[in-house]
């Protein structure tokens, strides 16, 4: 078992860093509305899950692809991804500020209870999942393959596949986007006062609605970037999917340390080679169990996680 | 101005005088039981049977929200992962029914018990953790009885375990399957014993060091309240009633699976609290009705009745976020201090 574990330790830690980003960047929108809210968002994972639709819509009823067409190649493959990235982000970020206007906007100057929130945002998750299901017939939807997933190159003895090579390296170039954005903008100045001191910046003149509004934005497209990718590795989605991966997502940004970006990033991708090799040793059945086993003894030794919540120090 | 039913109900139970008071809680509890009879009227559930839906989900959801209320409400720590002792309460059934000559009422200690223990495994490192810490926790702790039910063979995995006995004979009565307006009436028996024991515990040093807890956990330990001691006792005791639901619904429904104990179930009993009212029974118990009946009540929107569902908690949640009945104004938290 270990020998082989030797040899398909390449190829796992490849198969484990794509999934890790895919955790990497839902878990940056439950991270950042954390941060920001100091709320966990429910409704993240179908916002993810609608990100997924966004990408398949484009590649079968834009660009008209079929179960039997041929994949696409060169510059109109590159074309085709960004067009399906950038839908699946608009269609995220949109839904998801919408979010916060139907489920928190009202409640959450109200203060007097915290549960509130959640629970309306636990009911907006309900609508958005029962919506798609009644669309889709309940049916798993797949996507028409548009790329051949070649490999381009072995390292180690490890295939590197296209599909997870460009999860890997857009993953990453969102991600140090996202950071810059929170580093040097207006907006993610605002952002970074918001989540160290709600009272301190309001009093600054800080605009507290369009900075939530642009938490759940940014928050969304990372999310449906995430639904994307999800798209290109495994093929199909389904109203469903969001549940398991957001739950996944929202350990690795615990596992972090939550309210922390650095911590989503890491926290993902731990999460995601944990998960994989995990699955390697004991089955898949088992990989949630493992990966919450972890997470509790992680939390008992550093309660705060790996990373700390020390959400503005580093960021900033 | 919103009415505050809660209030208005309090002050009368507070001025009135012992024969009222009694006369109050009979007429209740007889409205209670007689709900079964009512099944002719426009309380009719379209496609399930009447009956079966006054017993799982109402009665049960009822007596969960009613054990989740002590977590919740009382002592104000997020329990996500409630299911994980309905489980344990309804597999300790499952599996002492199916291979001891055990009945349901001599398992029924046991289930409690069993829960509680699992409470207190769980509740003892979780416990020193911060609040948002302690739901994720126990909602991973709920995934993972599941997904140990579902892999191991021993106890059916994925196949559930089928034949679960029904509890015995009383004065004559049997509990056969559809026979549900006994079952209604002894799951209305073990929820009166709920509210009485929340409701002595809530009065007494328990009650007072879990409201202290709820209000401003550092202030409660400074003034000499050993929370964590009283944190653990919410936590076992909402574990015990959860089991004894557990307990309660396999010996009803006679077969349960892994299926049964998903997260949603906890999220569902987390609605039935916080839409309630959070910390108030009365408003808790209503809750859980409203929300075990309602999906029932509207199948003939067949597809869109959890879509509909959904709606109701958004708007519901927006207009009064304390809860259809909240608890008193006296009672509720002082303004959030800033922590930064």
């Amino acid at each position: 078992m270990l020998s082989n574990f030797q040899d398909q330790f390449a190829s796992l830690t490849v198969g484990g860093l794509s999934l890790g980003f895919i955790y990497v960047l839902i878990a940056l929108g439950y991270t950042m509305v954390y941060g920001v809210l100091r709320m966990i968002n429910f409704a993240n994972s179908e916002i993810f899950m609608y990100g997924t639709f966004a990408t398949i819509l484009v590649i079968r009823d834009v660009f008209g692809f079929t179960q039997q067409s041929e994949p696409a190649t060169g510059f109109r493959l590159a074309w085709i991804l960004f067009l399906c990235l950038l839908a699946s982000m608009l269609m995220s970020g949109i839904l998801s500020v919408l979010l916060e206007f139907v489920a928190y906007r009202r409640l959450r100057n109200r203060g007097s209870n915290k549960l509130a929130p959640l629970i309306s945002a636990i009911g907006m998750s309900i609508v958005l999942a029962e919506f798609m299901r009644i669309l889709t017939d309940s049916r798993y939807v797949g996507s028409p393959r548009v790329m051949e997933k070649k490999v381009l190159a072995t390292f180690l003895g490890a295939d590197l596949r296209l599909d997870n090579v460009i999860i890997v390296v857009a993953g990453f170039l969102l991600f140090i986007a996202l950071s810059q954005f929170v580093k040097r903008t207006r907006l993610g100045k605002g952002i970074r006062a918001v989540s160290m001191n709600e009272d301190a910046s309001r009093l600054m003149g800080v605009n507290m609605n369009l900075v939530i509004s642009g938490t759940f934005l940014i928050g969304g497209f990372m999310t449906g970037a995430a639904g994307f990718f999800y798209v290109l590795k495994y093929e199909n989605t389904s109203f469903n999917i969001g549940f398991e991966l957001g739950i996944a997502a929202f350990t690795a940004a615990i596992l972090g340390g939550i309210g922390n970006i650095k911590g989503a990033f890491y926290g993902g991708l731990a999460l995601g080679l944990i998960e994989t090799y995990a699955s390697f040793f004991l089955g898949t059945q088992w990989k949630a169990v493992t990966v919450f086993v972890i997470l509790v003894g992680v939390l008992y030794v550093r309660p705060n996680g790996i990373f700390g919540e020390a959400i503005t120090k580093s960021r900033a | 101005m919103m009415i505050n039913l809660r209030d208005f109900g309090a002050g009368i139970w507070e001025r009135s005088g012992r024969p009222v008071r009694i006369l109050i809680a009979l007429s209740a509890i007889g409205v209670a039981a007689s709900l079964p009879l009512l099944g002719g009227t426009f309380l009719k559930t379209p496609i399930a049977d009447y009956g079966s839906v006054l017993v799982f989900p109402v009665a049960i959801f009822v007596i969960m929200a009613l054990g989740l209320n002590i977590v919740i409400g009382k002592s104000g720590l997020l329990d996500l992962g409630y299911v994980a002792f309905f489980a344990i309460g309804a597999y300790t059934m499952g599996i002492l029914g199916t291979q001891t000559g055990l009945n349901t009422w001599e398992i029924l200690p046991i289930g409690i018990a069993m829960a509680m223990f699992a409470g207190l495994i769980l509740g003892v490192p979780a416990l020193r953790l911060r609040g948002d810490y302690l739901a994720i926790i126990t909602l991973g702790f709920g995934e993972i009885v599941r997904i140990t039910a579902l892999n191991l063979r021993s106890i059916g995995g994925a196949n559930g375990i089928v034949g679960v006995p029904t509890p015995p004979k009383i004065f004559g009565l049997e509990y056969t399957f559809d026979n549900h307006r006994l079952y209604f009436w002894t799951f209305l028996i073990i929820i009166l014993l709920t509210i009485w024991m929340v409701r002595r515990l809530s009065a007494r040093r328990a009650g007072r060091a879990w409201e202290s807890i709820r209000q401003d956990e550092d202030a409660a330990e400074l003034m000499g309240v050993p929370t964590f001691r009283y944190k653990i006792w919410a936590f076992v005791l909402g574990a015990s009633v959860g089991g004894a639901a557990g307990v309660l619904y396999a010996s009803k429904t006679l077969f349960i699976s892994p299926d049964n104990f998903t997260l949603q179930v906890s999220i569902l009993i987390l609605a039935c609290v916080v839409f309630g009212g959070m910390g108030n029974i009365w408003g808790v118990i209503l809750g859980a009705v409203i929300l075990g009946y309602l999906p029932d009540r509207i199948r003939f929107l067949s597809d869109a009745r959890l879509l509909v569902f959904g709606a109701v908690l958004v708007i519901m949640m927006n207009l009064r976020p304390d809860g259809l009945l909240p608890r008193k104004k006296r009672e509720k938290p002082l303004p959030e201090k800033n922590n930064s």
